[in-house]
């Protein structure tokens, strides 16, 4: 699972994130403690409870004594809107190499984008309406 | 010794300086400075004959330095008995006593050491599969070893350590000795020294990293931070050799290059700039991590 150059706590943060922004940790859930993640990743409890305090201290999750670790309101909220400003940078740019590598150009791209766009976002639309 | 709730003891620290240990005309450590916080687990590194068991023998006490001062949790454990039960070292082979039944063993354990829990022991050494009626000295390398790690976890001592353990387990076993150091640690936060060979094994589980090297220390620190001093990059070769230039000013060492193709990858060590490396990985590089196994075949190999 630990496969990227950033330190572990790190990699275990933005797991966390994506299980936000996924919808599979939502509002209020509890997170596994420190000591579940530890045995579950088998890393050291310490770099489990790093991750814990860097998510906490961005307001993601909140710590609630003693009764565990949650899913802060608003959290899935926030991280969507910082992931927006990244987006283009770190997503769109590198798909925009990759398709003029294999020679797809602007025109076939836009086409391509619009119409599934139109799908996933009627998709989405009806997730956000229900949450 | 340790109060429930608060005030909780978290191990034993270690602070050695201008530690030399000589057998006879050979010098097995020599101008070793090393400080270990209490607390957390620590990687022992070091290829064969580099003088890791030396060291851990000084702070188990089984050795004297010649020169130099080793305090554990600020006293010289030489000959001090309160702070030897909770110093433990567990070394290759299980360190125990071979001629009576390792139920005998641990009863023998059980005595000399006060925060010994009798019941985890038994749990552990079930789950090891062991079977307590036997002699140690009758039992296979692996199952001495289990028995030893066994003794090690359930010492609960402030300051454990672990030497070349795993020798002769198989792999299972080792993961269920990682998991029940893991589980362990967790619940009874102490003091680890790990040593062993199975680096990629034991990474996940420790915090720092020393590494010694021909006796003397070559490196301590935090393994975030060693791990971060690696990095792979791989594409193009002129894009690759564009972006490991713009490394240089930084003093980095070019430590393997492997060519297939058109494509190039780098291995490079040192003080990296991470904002030339996001440049990189923007224009399309992979930039990877170097497992620490790497690292120190790259550091010890010379």
């Amino acid at each position: 699972m630990f496969e990227g150059r950033e330190p572990i706590y790190q990699q275990i943060a933005e797991a966390i994130r994506g299980e936000i922004l996924s919808g599979a940790l939502n509002e209020g859930d509890q997170v596994m403690s420190t000591t579940q993640y530890a045995s579950t990743y088998r890393i050291n409890p310490a770099t489990a409870a790093k991750a814990f305090a860097a998510l906490e201290s961005e307001g993601i999750l909140r710590k609630q004594r003693g009764m565990g670790t949650f899913v802060s309101d608003g959290a899935p909220e926030q991280l969507r809107s910082s992931r927006r400003q990244s987006f283009f940078a770190e997503r769109v740019d590198p798909l925009l190499r990759d398709a003029d590598v294999l020679g797809i150009g602007a025109d076939d791209l836009a086409r391509y984008l619009l119409t599934s766009a139109s799908d996933a976002s009627s998709a989405t639309n009806t997730d956000q309406n229900n949450a | 010794m340790k109060a429930n709730g608060t005030a909780t003891i978290q191990g034993y620290g270690v602070q050695i300086s201008d530690l030399a240990v000589r057998y006879g005309s050979t010098t097995a450590l020599e101008g070793v400075n090393l400080d270990l916080a209490p607390g957390r687990i620590h990687g022992l590194l070091g290829r064969n004959g580099t003088g890791k068991t030396t060291l851990l023998s000084v702070l188990a006490s089984l050795r004297q330095p010649h020169t130099g001062s080793v305090l554990v949790e600020g006293q010289a454990p030489f000959e001090h008995e309160v702070l030897m039960e909770n110093i433990c070292l567990i070394r290759e082979s299980g360190d125990v006593i071979g001629d009576v039944s390792a139920a005998d063993a641990l009863d023998f354990v059980e005595v000399a050491r006060p925060s010994f829990d009798r019941e985890y022991a038994d749990r552990l050494a079930h789950s090891f599969g062991l079977d307590l009626s036997v002699k140690p000295a009758a039992m296979s390398r692996g199952q001495r070893s289990a028995l030893g790690a066994t003794i090690g976890l359930a010492s609960r001592a402030e300051l454990t350590m672990f030497d070349e353990v795993h020798l002769g387990m198989d792999a299972p076993t080792r993961q269920k000795f990682y998991d029940e150091l893991i589980a362990d640690f967790a619940e009874h936060p102490r003091t680890f020294i790990i040593s062993s060979h199975l680096i990629s094994e034991i990474e996940p589980l420790v915090e720092t990293v020393t590494i010694l090297k021909n006796g003397t220390l070559l490196l301590s620190e935090e393994a975030d931070d060693l791990r971060r001093r690696g990095v792979t990059l791989t594409g193009p070769t002129a894009l690759v050799d564009q972006a490991a230039a713009a490394q240089t000013v930084l003093g980095h060492t070019v430590v393997g290059s492997r060519d297939l193709g058109p494509t190039r990858q780098l291995t490079l060590y040192g003080d990296l700039d991470q904002r030339s490396l996001d440049e990189a990985e923007r224009a399309g590089l992979q930039v990877g991590p170097v497992p620490l196994q790497d690292l120190f075949i790259h550091l010890t190999d010379a």
